[in-house]
């Protein structure tokens, strides 16, 4: 399968990154060759083959849906880039 | 007592049992050794302040009689952990000026037994690297050269930093983590022994997350010993990671005896790969003797899948990666893009990640989108998912049959020059990990341990991999292979 440049552009856009018009051919040339790397998949047969889904056989464990900790709004914002009156803030959402 | 940052950690541990040093001069003489390595660009954000009051305190407890085996030993912390405070960046510009207000698990069980943080060390960016190069603070060094050549080489990565400090004995041991080989092939490309425990041994809660099904925590360290001690303080059940075990940590430094009779070692045809340097060939035939010796029996076995580990490690790595980094969005910490006028909350997004991520991550959350993007999620991501149960199932099919633990060279190369792959396209670099990628796949134990120089003068290391959760019967193993091989070499100092 060959990624052309609008697919490059779709897939930087999905992943909301940025990616300049004159850079995207460089893009689409290094996902073909990842992509033609991982093609090598196909040559295994999985039938009947289950994904994996936790790479330990191990049950997650439960506990009690309570609260634990909280209380600390000064340090849930201590690192945001702009915090304004106990809040997260961002460039306008809604119109 | 000279040299000190020289001992290794059971050294220094019953040096200051004995009072014969104190955690105090054993810092001290790190933090200077430190200022003076500059060119290796291993220590990113260094934390004297924090060293001198926790080796204050090490003293104290060690005075009282409370001397656990890290109390007092300065360590050096891999920069993916978050510590509290203190810069915690994943080597990436997006996290710029973050500093967490939390403690890291294993970190944290470092500090309460008793272990000294001397600063935070280079890596790949958000590990995702096998030279080092990937950084946002630059290239770290590996303080090996080519005999007199003075090109400067990769420490390799992406625990890049870990390794050429641990090497260079800036630190007594580092904490490193291993997604597809970040432990073991910088270990093994600057002479010192590094172990990934099994999935699930050292709890993921406070580091970075790059790839959650494969991350794990581990040691580098100067020999085995030490990094049996550290990695018993790094592991233990954290009901803040669900993937956590709760199983009981045994004492791994007490279950090295170097008794390996009677044991399996299996050797892997797979591994045998077409163009491999014959000097690596020459040293894997050389640790299977050497276990022979001991007294370990050899069967050559098969690992039919492990050609697929790569191409299903790209796929998986990736589009975990793509979940686990869309957090960056420049609303919570780190940076934030300057923004345009009209610019709206979509626009802050792609800015902030595009300024924020450098290309190999930039490369590897895309391609993790695309095999997640609807239409291809069958083709490329749950195939990966069937691929890596096969490969989980070689490994379970050859421990079934009576194996032990498995040999195989820990990289295919030597230490290459720093810019040296620059012009290969990624895929070349990914060849880094194609004897350790398999052992994440399967949430194995994996050790390197180093076993020789190669014709140029740099250490070559072999990986022992072991059964799941018996990470102390491995680290014996590689005991026995360490005391055969007897490697003591060290870098001459340049720096």
């Amino acid at each position: 399968m060959s990624i052309d440049i609008e697919t490059a552009a779709r897939v930087a856009h999905l992943a909301r990154i940025k990616v300049e018009e004159d850079e995207l051919p460089a893009l689409a040339t290094a996902f073909n060759d990842i992509l033609g790397f991982i093609e090598q998949l196909n040559e295994v047969d999985v039938e009947g083959v289950e994904p994996m889904v936790s790479v330990t056989p191990m049950r997650l464990k439960r506990r009690q849906d309570g609260v634990t900790d909280g209380g600390m709004q000064d340090k849930v914002l201590s690192n945001a880039p702009d915090a304004r009156e106990g809040f997260f803030a961002v460039p306008k959402v809604v119109e | 007592m000279t040299d000190l940052t020289k001992l290794k950690i059971a050294e220094a541990r019953d040096a200051l049992r004995k009072g014969e040093v104190t955690s105090v001069e054993l810092t001290e003489a790190c933090l200077t050794a430190i200022e003076g390595a500059g060119a290796l660009n291993a220590f990113v954000h260094k934390t004297p302040e924090i060293a001198r009051e926790q080796a204050a305190a090490a003293d104290t407890r060690i005075k009282a009689g409370d001397a656990p085996s890290l109390c007092g030993i300065p360590l050096g912390i891999k920069d993916l952990f978050c510590t509290k405070g203190v810069a915690s960046q994943a080597a990436s510009n997006i996290l710029g000026g973050f500093k967490p207000e939390y403690e890291s698990t294993v970190t944290s069980q470092l500090f309460d037994a008793g272990a000294v943080m001397l600063g935070k060390l280079n890596m790949d960016e958000f590990a995702m690297g096998s030279s080092n190069e990937t950084s946002c603070y630059g290239n770290a060094v590996n303080p090996w050269r080519r005999g007199n050549d003075d090109a400067q080489l990769t420490p390799g990565g992406s625990s890049g930093g870990s390794a050429s400090a641990v090497a260079a004995d800036l630190c007594l041991g580092a904490t490193g983590t291993d997604t597809g080989g970040s432990i073991r092939q910088p270990a093994a490309f600057t002479g010192i022994t590094g172990i990934k425990p099994t999935y699930g041994r050292c709890s993921r809660w406070g580091i970075v997350a790059f790839a959650s099904s494969l991350d794990q925590a581990g040691p580098m360290a100067k020999d085995v010993r030490d990094s049996a001690i550290m990695l018993q303080a790094m592991c233990g059940h954290d009901p803040k990671d669900s993937t956590s075990a709760d199983l009981a940590v045994p004492d791994f430094e007490a279950m090295l005896t170097g008794d390996i009779k009677g044991k399996t070692i299996g050797i892997p045809r797979e591994y045998r790969m077409e163009g491999m340097p014959e000097e690596i060939d020459a040293l894997w035939a050389e640790g299977r003797k050497m276990l022979e010796d001991a007294g370990a029996r050899i069967v050559d076995i098969s690992l039919p899948h492990t050609k697929y580990a790569l191409p299903a490690y790209y796929v998986i790595a990736p589009a975990e990666a793509s979940s686990n980094l869309a957090r960056y969005d420049g609303v919570r910490y780190g940076h934030r893009a300057k923004l345009s006028q009209g610019d709206g909350i979509v626009e802050m997004y792609e800015k902030t990640r595009a300024e924020g991520f450098g290309d190999e991550v930039k490369r590897r959350v895309m391609v993790g989108t695309y095999v997640l993007s609807a239409g291809f999620y069958d083709a490329y991501y749950n195939r990966a998912r069937k691929v890596r149960t096969l490969i989980k199932k070689d490994f379970e099919d050859v421990f079934a049959q009576g194996v032990d633990a498995i040999l195989t060279p820990a990289t295919p190369s030597a230490a290459f020059g720093l810019g040296e792959m620059t012009e290969a396209d990624p895929v070349a670099m990914y060849l880094n990990d194609v004897f350790t990628v398999t052992v994440n796949l399967a949430g194995l134990p994996g050790i390197s341990v180093p076993a020789g120089l190669s014709k140029q003068g740099l250490p070559l290391g072999l990986q022992l991999i072991g059964r799941p959760w018996e990470e102390g019967d491995l680290l014996n193993t590689a005991y026995a292979l360490e005391q055969a091989t007897g490697f003591v070499a060290k870098p001459s100092k340049w720096w």
